[in-house]
């Protein structure tokens, strides 16, 4: 029957479309980072890879031009190592308590609550923590400036906060039900159940949660130029203004000469932030992976 | 100590650490609200600016906006909900079903502002569309193809597998089963996730800084092709580099950003829970 | 019965998972128009015995089968397509499992996914079925009403009606009163006893006296092996393996 034959075509091409839609998520990363190497390439062949990792100068705009990225690296690491000890402490409790201690219709509140910070805008948290951390802190430090890698790190825990709690309570909810009754059985008391067999149970899982908070820290970038000060010298301390590596793409971009060494040196940077955050979402992923067995 | 007594502490020491993550939200409502809602008026909302930005409304910011997070969407749903279809019906657990997740992954993790340097490279640069709504538009919905493909596997996930094996058992084929008796019931949640894909779309700055945001344009877009306001950008512009405009301005523009994003973020949350209430399995 | 026609013949048929065989070197014909009914404990492969007439086991995805079976003398692998087979061997489950629609549109399911729309045509096939599964008179004022609101017994009739819609040759049972109440039990046995008439019947059944009461020929399997395959009266009186007069005595199960 032709309408057979019709239908049997027509099923053939919609499979086909349907594998294509899937492998175009492995195209779409590799595309990334080949058009990173595109245009971030020629930096390198002025300046050699270890010059533009470890050089502790960067001048795009000075003649000669300097493009060292360590002040940027390191301005990147102390406002997420910062961020990262506010938030982690932090997120892992509040995930403990809504898995475990919350009553069911608080939990479902504070879920949403938590989905809904998770959604705020970068630039709109970058906004408030420039108008009202900042002074705060100016004030509370005396200091010339309030933007400084401190006011950057309370800004960007804010933001890692969700990331960590969501996937650190889903972790902790699936940990199954016979470790707490067993415990419970032998007399033990909620708490001690939940912190010795719970979250130990739930350490991948929590592990995990972390990481991708922090991959969502480095990867930050309108809220952390808003409140960190931008300035790309080497940090001694954490009451000074930095620049972090996104926010110096960010920032640049606009003033560099598309094709020149600048535009190159900006992308090179993209390169290395695109490693990171591969590198910290495949561990993440594997201990994810752990924790689902 | 007492375990009892511990346990009251420590609990009490969780029940803090949450209400820290939780109330900023609160805070932060408060603050744009506050001191932004004496800003709001129709002229603000569906007026064009006037005097560089320093009266009249933020009409082209919001349109722009919108057109960039329809554009997102037209391109990310499609794909994303095939690629989903693709990982739950067809996939076996082989290298290739596991290189596809890891690259969702990895998406879902590389930076926005890297996101807008590859927009920059291969959009604006590579295919010539310059800064336009084209180029944010594409840039936006490969950043947030993750959010759509990893909400719609759930939905497709969801659906129980005996209605594919009833199906199949009549002699439909396989993508009759898909189209017949899956993807009806995975929709609600498919429909969740793009809602959730327009919020993120929707607050966006770095990926659109160098494809197609631009801070004062005479007048609206009139193609794809053109530039155009957007209210993240927008934000960003006049609360750093813009001096001279009312406080309340600044925060009246927050607001906006806040209350578009948050009721598209609300209404996923309340969709999702009445399509998990209602279901009729 | 002697010269009733071969509707399946299966020679040197194996499925595997890997190294675990579900079904060894099974050689079997099932007759036209017969009750086969199919014993044995759990985990002998009846089960993968029915998903292989029917190539449900191909949704198995570690699953690899050798050999052959014919239906009508055509391979059913390599002789017609999946989704003609299915249509021609309809199974019902051993859970009543109505697909989240009306009454109407469970039964005419099959028909739709082959093309056929014609509101008359459907008309008639839906009360032809839920005649030939004694269903009609229960539900022919609610067809529009959903198939999940049933009770187990008539949602399982339903289920034979879904399958009898599209006028297949062979019927498969996988314990399909497993989960039903005597009364009901004892409705679809009879329901397979008229349907034995127009239809080959094969019937998978932890229930030894089931296959007693309606089988014509029976067959025990064992991890995997079918141990023997005779007529059922035969069977029951006088099995030629110890295991299988066992497994019927109920030393084992």
């Amino acid at each position: 029957m032709k309408s057979i034959q019709v239908r049997k075509l027509k099923e053939w091409f919609i499979e086909k479309a349907i594998l294509l839609s899937g492998i175009f998520s492995v195209v779409f990363v590799v595309l990334i980072f080949l058009f990173l190497l595109r245009e971030g390439f020629s930096l390198f062949r002025g300046e050699s890879v270890i010059d533009f990792l470890f050089g502790k100068s960067w001048y795009p705009i000075s003649q000669p031009p300097r493009f060292g990225i360590l002040p940027l690296i390191l301005g990147s690491l102390l406002v997420t190592l910062g961020a990262a000890a506010i938030s982690v402490p932090i997120g892992i409790a509040a995930a403990l308590y809504i898995a475990e201690i919350a009553p069911q219709r608080l939990k479902e509140i504070l879920k949403a609550g938590i989905e809904l910070l998770a959604a705020i805008p970068s630039v709109v948290i970058g906004f408030i923590g420039m108008i009202t951390l900042g002074p705060w802190i100016k004030n509370l430090f005396n200091i010339p400036t309030g933007l400084t890698a401190l006011t950057g790190s309370v800004t960007l825990a804010f933001m890692a906060m969700p990331t960590i709690v969501s996937i650190a309570e889903d972790a902790i909810t699936a940990v199954p039900r016979q470790y707490r009754e067993a415990a419970i059985a032998m007399g033990a008391t909620k708490w001690q159940t939940t912190w010795r067999i719970v979250a130990r149970a739930a350490r991948p899982g929590m592990v995990a949660a972390v990481m991708l908070g922090i991959g969502r820290v480095v990867g930050e970038t309108m809220a952390v130029m808003m409140v960190t000060g931008n300035a790309a010298v080497i940090p001694r301390s954490f009451l000074q203004p930095v620049r972090t590596l996104t926010a110096t793409i960010a920032a640049e971009m606009g003033e560099s000469v598309q094709g020149g060494p600048h535009y190159a040196a900006l992308f090179a940077i993209g390169i290395v932030l695109f490693i990171i955050t591969f590198l910290i979402n495949g561990v993440a992923d594997l201990y994810l992976h752990r924790s689902r067995r | 100590m007492h375990p009892r007594l511990t346990q009251k502490i420590a609990h009490a020491v969780l029940l803090l650490a949450t209400l820290l993550v939780v109330l900023p939200v609160l805070i932060i409502l408060a603050i744009i609200v506050g001191k932004g809602a004496s800003a709001i008026s129709w002229d603000f909302l569906f007026s064009m600016p006037r005097d560089g930005m320093t009266a009249g409304g933020i009409f082209p910011a919001i349109l722009g906006t919108l057109y960039l997070v329809l554009g997102a969407i037209i391109f990310a749903v499609p794909l994303g909900v095939l690629a989903a279809v693709y990982l739950v019906e067809y996939s076996s657990d082989n290298w290739l079903s596991r290189l596809v997740k890891l690259s969702i992954v990895n998406l879902a993790g590389v930076p926005s502002v890297v996101y807008g340097l590859f927009g920059l490279g291969i959009f604006v640069t590579f295919f010539g569309f310059g800064a336009s709504i084209l180029s944010g538009s594409l840039t936006l919905g490969i950043m947030i193809l993750p959010v759509i493909i990893t909400s719609s596997r759930e939905a497709l996930e969801s659906v129980p597998k005996h209605f594919r094996i009833v199906s199949l058992s009549l002699g439909a084929s396989r993508w009759q089963t898909i189209r017949h008796s899956v993807l009806p019931h995975a929709l609600p949640g498919i429909l969740t996730g793009m809602i959730l894909g327009l919020g993120r779309a929707a607050g966006e700055t770095a990926p659109i800084l160098f494809t197609v945001a631009a801070f004062y344009l005479p007048r609206l877009p009139q193609s794809i092709f053109d530039q155009t306001m957007a209210l993240p950008y927008h934000l960003y512009v006049i609360s750093t580099q813009v001096p001279g405009i009312a406080e309340n301005v600044r925060y009246g523009t927050a607001l906006v950003l806040l209350t578009l994003v948050l009721l598209l973020n609300l209404a996923a949350i309340i969709l999702r829970s009445r399509f998990r209430r209602k279901k009729k399995w | 019965m002697v010269d009733a026609p071969v509707k399946f013949s299966i020679r040197a048929f194996h499925v595997r998972y890997g190294q675990f065989f579900a079904l060894r070197d099974l050689h079997l014909d099932i007759l036209a128009n017969e009750i086969f009914t199919v014993i044995g404990p759990a985990n002998s492969g009846k089960t993968t015995f029915l998903n292989s007439l029917n190539r449900l086991i191909d949704l198995v995805p570690a699953s690899r089968c050798s050999g052959e079976i014919k239906l009508d003398d055509v391979d059913i692998r390599h002789g017609m397509e999946v989704e003609a087979l299915r249509r021609k061997v309809g199974i019902v489950f051993a859970l009543p499992l109505p697909l989240p629609l009306s009454i109407f549109e469970n039964v005419v399911y099959g028909l739709r996914m082959q093309g056929i729309r014609e509101p008359q045509r459907l008309a008639e096939a839906v009360e032809r079925s839920l005649r030939e599964s004694y269903l009609w008179e229960e539900v022919k004022d609610r067809l529009s009403t959903p198939a999940m609101n049933l009770s187990g017994g008539q949602q399982q009739r339903l289920c034979m009606a879904r399958i009898l819609a599209g006028q297949p040759d062979v019927l498969l049972f996988d314990e399909p009163t497993s989960g039903l109440d005597p009364i009901s039990t004892a409705r679809i046995e009879e329901t397979m006893l008229v349907l034995k008439e127009k239809y080959t019947i094969v019937l998978v059944t932890n229930n030894v006296a089931q296959a007693a009461r309606v089988g014509d020929r029976t067959a025990f399997f064992l991890m995997g092996d079918m141990i023997e395959a005779s007529a059922t009266s035969k069977m029951f009186t006088a099995p030629a393996d110890k295991r299988t007069s066992d497994y019927i005595t109920g030393k084992f199960g």
